[in-house]
């Protein structure tokens, strides 16, 4: 490449990197304006927002809702999306290619039009502002997920290991747990952190399935946006960035060490 | 490869192993998955789709309203239009971009992907709030403009607003698939196509963007879909002039009540998905058998 066209090109990809990184780089000095507003620059420095996040109850049980509607979501979407995904790959080629493109639908289908669907089901059987609502539908949403992250790992999976497991006499259960699991653990562990984020991050069904009892973080930050100036959802917003960039980067060490070894 | 290794040299009892150990029926592993979807995903769109030919009363007529009136067509032919700027706009980011992506060295590659993924960290909402902030008459763009001496821009409840913030959810989604594609390409065809004396914007012109457009196919079709059903971003950075499809889907159910007006937009909408991804299949089946040419 000549010089001139090198040099553009890295222009070029310095403003897409600013324009991809802008979000973040606004909102976490936004979460310390000493002033209520959302003018930028923000004004001063000050913790009140993350005081106000950590006292205030509403934000506080929004929170907790997530959390533990992600963690049931994680756990069901796992297993689920594991079953899968062994049904996917494992059956023969047309089944296993009908069967996934069944299964990642979720994926492409409208949000809102989704979100309306769902809301007439639950208004009909009383699903709306349950957890166990939120649960089916994030759960639904996070399977494709699993299934793209464990398929994946089974793709690569050494069919024979399972073979000698059988030869010598170890049963199918026996050889699942022994032999097969192991080997894609990083597949389902990384389609359990999808799911969970999935769930944790899901705003439009959430907004049909919301009620004033029973509101998740999403639905709260939007409520909240929507309201007034209010610089609390800025500090939320830094407070889940640093936590998963904290997950994430742990798994990657994790990960690089366990690949040295 | 789902298909057990047959070798000749395999023993009776490994044989017998594999046989013992082949799910003939593993499909029905799938089948609690499938379950749910089937409950809350398949019943509540035949809902939907129900609804939109039988309230108030069965007929055609909430096709034949939303077809008929002049306001509904404008938003549906602007939700496709936006959805279209939105595409190119991811286009022309995400081409040159990944294309550097391959030809830096390692340390520079690992900061430019980070770049890509760093913005999925921060949740959805806020990032849409990251937007008004950046975009408002008050904000960041407007004031570094003013800074210039240039006079400021209306970009809140804009159309472009809305392009701009949809572009910068959206971009990853452009990114990764041609990036994943144009890693696989062999660049000495580039240096074959020179020494027969093609100039190097010839060469990559003819040679290398063609073979890169299984990735572009790719990451078009998954950014105009998703940009057709936005939902979130536009009704926080749009105004009346840049209301989309899916804002008319939600103030049809939930302020007036009326299923089955809201329903056939929504149906509108889903016809619309499907019908584009049956014509993006072939391409995309193209480019998985180009990868396995590949390997």
């Amino acid at each position: 490449m000549q010089l001139s066209s090198r040099i553009f090109l890295g222009l070029f990809c310095l403003l897409v990197a600013i324009l991809l990184l802008a979000p973040t780089l606004v909102v976490i000095p936004m979460s310390f304006n000493s002033n209520k507003s959302l003018a930028f620059p923000p004004a001063g420095f000050s913790w009140q927002w993350y005081d106000n996040f950590f006292t205030n109850p509403e934000w506080l049980l929004s929170l907790r809702n997530s959390f533990m509607i992600a963690t049931v979501v994680a756990i069901l979407a796992t297993t689920l999306g594991t079953l899968a995904a062994f049904g996917v790959t494992r059956a023969a080629a047309r089944t296993g290619g009908l069967l996934r493109a069944i299964l990642i639908t979720p994926m492409v289908v409208p949000g809102v039009v989704l979100a309306i669907g769902i809301y007439a089901v639950y208004l009909d059987t009383g699903l709306v502002g349950t957890m166990a609502g939120f649960v089916f539908a994030h759960t639904m949403l996070a399977i494709p997920f699993v299934l793209i992250a464990v398929s994946a790992s089974l793709e690569v999976f050494d069919r024979r290991l399972e073979t000698a497991a059988a030869s010598l006499g170890a049963g199918k259960l026996t050889v699942f747990r022994t032999v097969t699991l192991p080997l894609i653990l990083p597949g389902v562990l990384s389609g359990a952190l999808f799911a969970f984020i999935t769930s944790f991050d899901e705003i439009i069904v959430a907004l049909f399935i919301t009620s004033p009892y029973l509101k998740t973080l999403p639905v709260q930050i939007y409520s909240s946006i929507t309201r007034d100036a209010d610089p609390t959802v800025a500090a939320v917003g830094t407070l889940l960035f640093l936590a998963t960039s904290f997950i994430i980067v742990a798994g990657l060490l994790i990960g690089m060490r366990r690949g040295r070894t | 490869m789902s298909a057990l290794p047959q070798t000749d040299n395999q023993t009776a009892g490994e044989r017998a192993a594999a046989r013992r150990l082949n799910l003939r029926d593993a499909g029905w592993l799938a089948a609690p998955a499938v379950l749910l979807l089937a409950a809350v995903l398949v019943y509540p769109l035949a809902i939907i789709v129900l609804r939109s030919f039988t309230e108030p009363e069965p007929g055609l007529q909430n096709y034949i309203w939303f077809f008929g009136s002049s306001v509904n067509m404008a938003v549906l032919q602007r939700t496709f239009v936006l959805s279209g700027w939105v595409t190119l706009a991811s286009l022309i980011c995400a081409y040159p971009y990944a294309y550097a992506m391959t030809v830096v060295g390692k340390n520079l590659r690992l900061i430019l992907i980070l770049c890509v993924l760093v913005p999925f960290w921060l949740s959805g909402v806020v990032r849409t709030l990251a937007w008004v902030i950046l975009l408002q008459d008050s904000g960041v763009i407007n004031s570094f403009l003013r800074g210039l001496g240039l006079s400021p821009v209306k970009l809140i409840r804009t159309q472009l607003g809305v392009v701009i913030g949809m572009t910068q959810v959206l971009l990853p989604f452009m990114i990764l698939p041609i990036y994943s594609v144009m890693k696989g390409i062999d660049t000495r065809l580039l240096q074959a196509a020179r020494s027969l004396g093609a100039k190097p914007w010839r060469a990559f012109l003819q040679i290398y963007v063609p073979l890169s457009l299984p990735g572009i196919y790719a990451g078009a079709i998954i950014v105009f879909i998703l940009s057709l059903g936005f939902y979130i971003t536009p009704a926080l950075l749009g105004g009346p002039r840049s209301t989309m499809l899916s804002s008319l889907v939600q103030n049809q159910v939930l302020s007036l009540l009326n299923w089955g007006r809201g329903g056939a937009m929504g149906v509108v909408l889903l016809v619309a998905t499907f019908i584009l991804l049956a014509i993006a299949a072939p391409l995309m089946r193209q480019k998985h058998t180009q990868t396995r040419r590949e390997k």
